[in-house]
């Protein structure tokens, strides 16, 4: 739909372009043809009179023509000026005194042709006279409305209902004046009571009310005030000269013809001059007395501008660092201050300086000084910060400032900096200057604090998704698949909360009769837990293939980590060698949690307590002697639980540990199943035990069931 | 969570341990014992009668101190173990590695033995 219609809209808006050219040329053709035909015919009706003759073209037709020449120019302009979007207030006087310079010029351009051909017949001549001054009052007229259409707009700039009623009344009083004007009634004596005097009455009250409308003033800066008043001195001029021009043409013909009508008889005439020249001279004074206090409310308005600054800067600045920088200079600009500095606490604690017109040397002088005079009270929130320290600051060798205010930045109740602000003039701050710097103050405030908690959200989702890629490096390190055996099988599990883990388990073939096992437990969690599990994978699979003793295989295990692991890291592990030909399993414990055993033709179900300390923490090579081997050998039926302290330290919601006793428990209640089952009952019976599906640590479970 | 609290008596300065150490709380022990060595204390105590539980990280933080205390020569005794708290070193095989006493008076007999 949107598709369809856009280029629609399009080609309708440049169509209306291409139209409303078309129109406003076709007005000005159609207004200068009225025109000329209006001065044709009025030189006849002057020439027959003059000669006596019947002029052949009706009385009305001059005046009714020189109405709709009025007309045509309104709409002429109407659609010039009212209709430009992007025209601010000086460009629009600029229009009407570009207007009026045209006209002037034309106009003085005949009078310079008069001069240059002298006194001839020619300026004697009452119809050359005549066309003059129609020249001439036609040059006034469109000058007139120029300025009518271009006042229109500047009264109209913050307009109410109201407002745009009136200015509706206004143009619907001078259209009934310009037609009652020309109508032949006879509306009794002038000077005495009529509706025609009801009328003026009106047409002066419109004119005086809306020539109080100078709202637009007050948005001129300074140089666009300055421009505003040379331009309409310069209109008031061009009104001047113009009524003085035709005044005395119509003076002089009128001496020579009865005929004559003055322009000044049509009240529409007076009443469009009394307007267009009343609102020239209101805003030309307006603008003059606001010259004065126009520095206020661009001061005002620089203050707006700035707090929104550094409201916006919440949402878009970049860094902590923009924001110190807005403030700065927002603060600078507003109370024109000379110099600035910011001292901040970063979220690190540690104190940085911003400086602003001033170097850090310097600003480092002030503040040692005046905390070595203790000159207290100064950087305090609350203390009276116009006060004059013009005298401790000329102290200070080589220092241009002479009075100071400061302001403290508060983010989260704390305070976090100060802002000083620095003057040349002694006592150069006063109380609303102060306000408003305390407000961008407290402003900036919040906005380190959003950004700060920005940061830590970010920081805190970086961090989630440095787990996620952990935890899945985690769990591509686990088996994919168990080696298997005719002798026994093997179950495992492994499952991690949401904080990664370093539980590992692994199994590697060695030969055809032995099979390595390994289940260890990486200290500490997360990322660096995933990199020593992984180094842990590697050892094992590469130290198995060539050692089947497991003390030796430990204590080269030992020997690699102790340099790889990170300052108090450490790795517990089980390493396991089952020789299926021997019936036999080879142990180590290196500090890891006691395998749970169970033997079936005894019937017993006993942790073996080995020696054993943890991996990469003694670096000296009598590591060998606190760590030991064992052998076992296994018959059928037996069970060999491996697992990690997640599921010995498992809670309940009252605190108590899963244990190894319950372990015992739990496990001789499934001791005829496969280790498939003996895992899951496990896992259900943690589950049970901790009473929620949310596990706060790894379990981890290796089960190995011989059959044979 | 864990509260660390210090206190020196006759020149050895005793840390009691309050709570749990965990991977997150570990570094608050870590700290507590690098001020302790930082203040240039040689016979260095932990009370561990109020040591709830201890998990691998914890334990970690000791056995990361244990060569830099040999090379400074500077003496370190546990005291006060809980038998759970106990368990988990002699577990994880440090128990042999550590200075462990079981009172507060027998552990600064022997950081003085040491020390000596």
């Amino acid at each position: 739909m949107i598709i369809i219609v856009r280029p629609i809209f399009q080609v309708g808006l440049i169509f209306f372009e291409v139209r409303k050219k078309a129109i406003i040329r076709l007005l000005f053709f159609v207004a200068t043809a009225v025109w000329l035909v209006m001065v044709f015919s009025d030189l006849t009706v002057l020439f027959s009179n003059l000669k006596g003759l019947d002029p052949g073209v009706p009385k009305w037709l001059p005046s009714f023509l020189l109405s709709s020449y009025v007309v045509l120019l309104y709409y002429y302009y109407k659609f010039k000026i009212e209709h430009e979007e992007s025209l601010n207030f000086t460009d629009l006087l600029w229009k009407v005194f570009a207007t009026g310079l045209v006209a002037t010029v034309i106009s003085l351009a005949i009078r310079l042709l008069l001069f240059l051909t002298g006194a001839t017949a020619l300026s004697s001549n009452i119809l050359f006279n005549y066309l003059n001054y129609q020249i001439n009052f036609s040059l006034f007229l469109s000058f007139l409305i120029a300025a009518l259409t271009s006042w229109k707009r500047l009264i109209l700039y913050q307009k109410s209902k109201w407002l745009i009623r009136t200015w509706i009344l206004l143009e619907f009083m001078l259209l009934l004046v310009l037609v009652s004007d020309n109508l032949p009634i006879d509306w009794g004596k002038p000077g005495g009571f009529s509706p025609l005097l009801i009328r003026d009455i009106v047409l002066a009250i419109l004119v005086l009310v809306l020539s109080s409308n100078m709202k637009w003033v007050a948005y001129l800066n300074f140089k666009q005030k300055l421009t505003s008043l040379l331009l309409l001195a310069l209109t008031i001029f061009y009104l001047s000269y113009f009524f003085f021009t035709v005044t005395t043409q119509s003076d002089t013909i009128a001496t020579k013809s009865v005929a004559f009508l003055d322009f000044r008889t049509h009240v529409f005439n007076i009443g469009l001059l009394g307007f267009v020249g009343i609102y020239s001279i209101f805003s030309f004074l307006v603008i003059l007395f606001n010259l004065p206090t126009s520095s206020v409310f661009e001061q005002k308005l620089e203050e707006v501008v700035n707090f929104q600054r550094i409201s916006q800067s919440i949402q878009t600045e970049q860094s902590e660092e923009s924001v110190y920088k807005i403030l700065l200079e927002s603060s600078v600009s507003t109370v024109f201050a000379d110099a600035a500095w910011l001292e901040i606490k970063s979220e690190r604690d540690e104190w940085r300086l911003f400086t602003f017109q001033i170097s850090e040397k310097e600003a480092n002088a002030i503040r040692l000084y005046l905390k070595e005079k203790n000159v207290t009270g100064i950087f305090d929130q609350g203390s009276d910060r116009t006060r004059n320290l013009s005298k401790h600051l000329r102290a200070i060798r080589g220092v241009r400032f002479r009075s100071l205010v400061s302001f403290p930045i508060t983010v989260k109740e704390t305070n976090i900096g100060t802002l000083a602000l620095l003057k040349e003039l002694p006592d150069g701050f006063n109380k609303e200057m102060t306000n408003i710097v305390s407000a961008f103050a407290n402003q900036a405030g919040i906005s380190i604090e959003n950004f700060r908690l920005l940061e830590e959200a970010l920081q805190n989702e970086r961090y989630k998704e440095e787990l996620k890629i952990a935890k899945t490096v985690q769990k591509s390190l686990l088996p994919q698949r168990l080696e298997t055996d005719p002798d026994y099988e093997i179950a495992a599990f492994s499952e991690s909360a949401d904080e990664v883990g370093g539980d590992y388990y692994d199994t590697l073939r060695i030969n055809s009769d032995e099979v390595a096992l390994i289940i260890a437990d990486v200290s500490g969690k997360g990322t660096t837990a995933a990199f020593h599990m992984s180094q842990m994978k590697g050892i094992f699979h590469s130290l198995a293939q060539q050692e089947s003793n497991p003390r030796e295989f430990m204590s080269r295990a030992n020997q690699a980590l102790v340099f790889c692991l990170e300052r108090g890291s450490f790795i517990s592990a089980t390493y396991f060698v089952i020789n299926s030909r021997r019936k036999t399993i080879l142990y180590s414990r290196a500090g890891h949690c006691p395998v749970l055993y169970y033997q079936a033709s005894t019937g017993q179900l006993t942790y073996l307590k080995d020696k054993g300390t943890a991996l990469g923490m003694v670096k000296s090579r009598d590591y060998g002697r606190m760590t030991e081997s064992n052998e076992l050998t296994y018959g059928t039926g037996d069970i060999m639980v491996l697992y990690t302290d997640g599921i010995t330290e498992a809670k309940n919601p009252q605190n108590d540990e899963f244990g190894y006793e319950r372990l015992q428990e739990t496990i001789r209640e499934v001791v005829h199943k496969t280790p498939r089952e003996i895992q899951e009952h496990l896992i259900m019976s943690l589950y049970a035990f901790s009473g929620s599906e949310d596990i706060n640590d790894d379990y981890t479970t290796m089960i190995v069931k011989f059959n044979q | 969570m864990v509260h660390i609290k210090r206190l020196q008596e006759d020149g050895f300065d005793i840390l009691a341990i309050v709570g749990e150490i965990d991977a997150s709380s570990a570094i608050e022990l870590d700290l507590a014992i690098a001020r302790s060595v930082g203040e240039g204390y040689k016979r260095i105590l932990i009370d561990c009668g109020s040591l709830e539980y201890i998990s691998s990280a914890g334990l970690g933080v000791f056995m990361s101190y244990i060569e830099e205390f040999r090379d400074k020569q500077l003496v370190m005794v546990l005291f006060g173990l809980k038998e759970k708290v106990s368990n988990t070193f002699s577990i994880l095989g440090l128990a042999d590695l550590l200075n462990i006493r079981t009172g507060k008076q027998e552990a600064k007999q022997l950081a003085n033995e040491l020390s000596a």
